[in-house]
């Protein structure tokens, strides 16, 4: 059985990018390379993430500039077909902007940037992203972000909700959804969301920055894991069924 | 306008008649107006450090793992096996004074090209402010935007603040500190010079496009700010863009991965003028440039503007002839323009062309060679009788409400609500990040080494005895990096003094330096560089002279890291080191009692040494639950911020043997070289050992445990719950 094959999207001015790509391949000996924003062409990849930064300066509005890119054109047909994608911060913001995730990540409500650990809750593990995660299980992860607080129409939060698409939300140690544990003002406390068919996350906080426990945890690698054994699961079954 | 009257054309560009004849002697002809710009930024105080130079010449730079000291645009140190550091400080006062946010930014922007101008991918950053007091609603926005602008810049650029240091002073209220200081990391086989070499070799502009910022930003530097400097002095800062400065770097450093550069400097101060007159100068060659070649931002710009522009993000650099498609297609690739404006030359001579037009010809070391002054050196004689001040008169105030003060004092309260403004952990490489005595960042090159930063610096000290403000600044630094457990091996330092022309500051300007330098040498620690600024003044006076000093430390394992706080309940508290303590410029004598006054305390080099030596020997044999070194607030500040840190009481006893009979001055006193570590019980003897055979004092205070810090000393006793030390230390403003 192939190895899943891992892609990090470069944009110009993502600075996450080197990091994603030292925890999936150096921490955890995944298949995994760069892919330049101008590229088209996907194939290959089983996982594609969408790095931290400031695509193309950010300058209109965060992912606005990156979610018109030929890459991220790529992503959503690979989207379509079932590819995994996770958008990380400021791909998260891309991912929004696209339309692959619904809502919108505005100003924080500090309005400063925060940098700092928070924690959070994990709402479902029925993702191929949170699979190795205990159901309502309270992680420490950072988060370093200006454009972090979620928003989206009321209609919209009703439909995210009664579909459980809220995979990560911002609680307190004991896991409460109190306001001083919401970073950003965020919406229902909401740090990452899934899309219907469950296949596109994007989160606000940053998995690859607590993957190694010298860095102070290592709640963020579970996440990679999971994704790396639903996609083995699959490609599993998919060799059992064609044999 | 009468002749008489009317300016002369030197003075107008900031030179003297003598500097102006001179210029006229190298050049054996009158300069025309564009070579009279260039000479008036490059033989400015900025550019030139013509009242510095002779002073600096005292700071030791060489050292074993040394390689490159100062003159680059970065000191680079042998961090690991083939893995090398590049080091480098700046200020950018004027500019923040004038426009917070933006002059900041671009200060981070320049301290970052000069690291990546060594051929090293910038790794941290890390900041020394200086502002007038918070309740200033002034000094308040000029810091809020100063550290706005940092974040900006840093944040989008993706290296991370992981430490630095914000005092406050009312000498800082006009005319603010900001230095930036930044670490980058590099192979030791490969580290690249600015020297221009090679005749007939292209000369490559990359980066943003050139527009009319920033024109006369140095000369502007080295100026006193004046009530129309707001107003007047905007054009003179540059405006950063974070974008442009990341895309130059992943850029700049894919073009040097091709093997195919020669040389490369920053446009920065003085722009194109100062990158190929020292590039040209340095390298003992020559440079022609055709100016219509330089890409532009906007239209009819003057040969003087093109010349002088400090738009940011530009890089200038010696490509081997025949490869400038490789240098241009890295460049390219990420979306910046790269152009081939000129050739090395052998004859040493800068010719600049516009549209086929000469312009400027003129030997690139005229510029460089600007004059140097020595001033008189005057102690003022109020400076003395402050200094002699009688502090033993002083009233004893409540201890426990003077301990509370002095943690919310604006210069010692926590920083959480501004580096947690700063991305501190991008890159993946911060163990311990703001807010420690030192950051601490993994080197992945080189597992389980790491390497630990501080800055530090205090003017008050300074300003009260020049020597012990330069000496402490070192010792403080080494100290902190010290505590977290590495061995310093480099500093580089910012000097932030007034108008140098003036007998009082040339004082405190040979006092500082002197302190640096004997510290350094005692230490066996070498200045890589440095920055110098100077005339930062207003109308309410000089800055107090403020020098920092950043330095750089290696640690073997990253995972023997020393914690600040107070860890476990039963550990032992010992102070250590130097055991002379004096209120002398003490954060306690300012808050409590309102006065900057008395003799601080001259450290004592060698002991200094010796405590640094057991603190990193203590570390790497896990004797150490933690350390904290004793600055602004002395002990009691510190024993304070290692149960905040800790979450954890102590309880103290000193005896009036050990730490004097007066009480304040044995908890507030402040002094170099002395550190408070816990230590287990069974530890101690080993560690208590291990300090005897060093000759390093060691004083037991008592032990880590319960909900309170308690300090008892003689018949007086400070009782003050964890808790509330905390929301005093958070009581941020």
């Amino acid at each position: 059985m192939r190895d899943p094959r891992f892609a990090v999207v470069v944009f110009p001015g993502s600075n996450c990018d080197r990091d994603c790509l030292h925890v999936l391949r150096d921490v955890l000996g995944y298949a995994a390379q760069f892919v330049w924003h101008e590229t088209e062409d996907l194939s290959g990849f089983d996982a594609v993430l969408l790095p931290g930064g400031f695509s193309y300066g950010d300058y209109l509005r965060p992912g606005a500039v990156a979610a018109t890119s030929p890459v991220v054109r790529a992503v959503r047909r690979f989207a379509s077909l079932g590819g995994l994608v996770l958008g990380v911060c400021n791909g998260f913001q891309v991912l929004t902007e696209a339309g692959l995730l619904p809502g919108a990540l505005l100003r924080n409500r500090t309005p400063t940037f925060r940098c700092e650990w928070v924690h959070l809750r994990v709402e479902r593990t029925d993702t191929p992203f949170t699979g190795l995660y205990a159901p309502g299980e309270v992680v420490r992860m950072p988060i370093a972000h200006g454009d972090g607080r979620y928003h989206a129409p009321r209609e919209v939060l009703e439909e995210l909700e009664r579909q459980r698409q809220v995979v990560f939300r911002y609680v307190d140690a004991q896991g409460r959804t109190t306001l001083d544990a919401n970073p950003n003002g965020s919406v229902h406390h909401i740090a990452g969301v899934v899309n219907a068919a469950g296949n596109v996350l994007g989160l606000m906080p940053h998995p690859e920055r607590c993957s190694e426990e010298v860095l102070g945890g290592q709640d963020g690698r579970r996440l990679f894991e999971s994704m790396h054994r639903w996609l083995r699961e699959r490609a599993a079954v998919a060799a059992g069924r064609s044999g | 306008m009468t002749a008489a009257t009317r300016r002369p054309d030197w003075e107008a560009v900031g030179l003297r008649r003598e500097e102006y004849e001179r210029v006229c002697g190298l050049l054996g002809r009158e300069p025309n107006p564009t070579e009279l710009r260039m000479f008036g930024v490059m033989w400015s105080e900025h550019c030139a450090y013509k009242h510095s130079r002779p002073y600096l010449r005292r700071l030791p730079t060489a050292g074993p793992g040394v390689l490159r000291g100062p003159g680059e645009n970065a000191g680079v140190v042998e961090v690991a096996p083939g893995l090398a550091a590049a080091l480098k400080v700046e200020s950018h006062n004027h500019p923040s004074a004038v426009d917070p946010f933006h002059g900041a930014a671009t200060g981070v922007g320049g301290i970052l090209r000069d690291v990546l101008s060594m051929g090293a991918r910038p790794v941290a950053l890390l900041d020394s402010l200086r502002f007038g007091p918070p309740d200033d609603p002034q000094s308040r926005r000029l810091r809020d935007g100063v550290v706005a602008g940092i974040s900006h810049y840093g944040n989008s650029v993706g290296v991370p603040v992981v430490g630095g240091e914000v005092l406050y002073e009312d000498c800082y209220r006009a005319n603010p500190l900001v230095n930036v200081a930044c670490v980058g990391l590099l192979p030791s086989s490969r580290v690249f010079t600015s020297a221009a070499a090679g005749p007939g070799n292209p000369v490559v502009y990359a980066g943003a496009r050139t527009g009319r910022d920033g024109i006369g930003g140095a000369s502007f530097a080295s100026e006193e700010l004046d009530e129309g400097s707001a107003e007047a002095d905007r054009g003179a800062v540059q405006i950063g863009d974070p974008f442009a400065g990341k895309l130059l770097i992943e850029a700049t450093l894919e073009a040097l991965d091709t093997g195919a550069v020669v040389a490369l400097q920053d446009m920065g101060a003085a722009g194109l003028t100062c990158a190929a007159a020292e590039m040209s100068a340095r390298g003992g060659v020559g440079m022609v440039l055709h100016l219509d070649r330089v890409p532009r931002r906007e239209r009819g710009m003057t040969p003087t503007e093109v010349l002088l522009s400090e738009s940011q993000e530009r890089m200038l650099l010696v490509v081997q002839r025949g490869r400038e498609e490789e240098v241009l297609k890295a460049y390219r690739r990420w979306g910046l323009r790269a152009e081939v404006v000129g050739e090395v030359v052998a004859e040493p001579v800068l010719r600049v062309y516009d549209a086929g037009q000469l312009v400027v010809e003129l030997p690139p070391s005229a510029l460089t060679q600007a004059p140097t002054y020595r001033v008189p050196e005057q102690e003022p004689e109020a400076r003395r009788a402050l200094r002699d001040a009688d502090l033993s008169g002083l009233p004893q105030p409540d201890l426990t409400e003077a301990l509370l003060r002095v943690l919310r004092s604006p210069s010692v309260v926590g920083k959480r609500p501004i580096y947690t403004q700063y991305d501190h952990m991008v890159q993946l490489r911060t163990v311990v990040g703001p807010g420690a005595d030192a950051a601490v960042l993994r080197l992945v090159e080189a597992p389980p080494r790491g390497i630990a930063v501080s800055v530090d610096g205090n003017g008050r000290i300074a300003y009260l005895d020049p020597w012990a403000g330069g000496a402490g600044a070192v010792c403080e630094a080494t100290l902190n990096v010290a505590c977290v457990g590495a061995r310093p091996v480099a500093v580089t330092d910012g000097l932030n003094l007034g108008n140098p022309e003036r007998p009082e500051v040339a004082w405190e300007l040979a006092g500082v330096v002197d302190g640096i330098a004997d510290a350094c040498r005692v230490l066996g620690v070498p200045v890589v560089g440095g920055n110098v600024s100077l005339y930062n003044e207003s109308e309410r006076g000089a800055v107090y002279p403020t020098p920092v000093v950043v330095c750089l430390g290696v640690l073997e394992d990253v995972g023997c890291a020393v914690p600040t706080g107070f860890q476990k309940a039963g550990d032992l508290v010992v102070v250590v080191g130097s055991g002379q303590v004096s209120l002398g410029g003490s954060e306690y004598l300012r808050v409590a009692h309102g006065r900057v006054a008395g003799c601080p305390v001259r450290a004592d080099l060698e002991l200094h040494r010796r405590l640094v030596d057991v603190l990193v020997r203590a570390a790497q044999q896990g004797l150490l639950r933690s350390a904290h070194d004793l600055s602004e607030g002395g002990l009691a500040v510190a024993l304070a911020e290692a149960c905040v840190a800790g979450g954890v009481g102590a309880r103290c006893q000193l005896s009036p043997e050990l730490f004097g009979r007066r009480t304040d001055v044995a908890l507030f006193g402040e002094g170099p070289s002395r550190v408070v570590v816990s230590v287990a019980p069974e530890r101690y003897e080993a560690f208590a050992e291990l300090c005897a055979r060093s000759r390093v004092p060691i004083r037991l205070a008592g032990r880590v445990g319960g909900t309170d810090l308690r300090v008892q000393l003689a018949e007086a006793e400070v009782v003050v719950p964890v808790e509330d030390l905390r929301s005093a230390w958070e009581a941020y403003r």
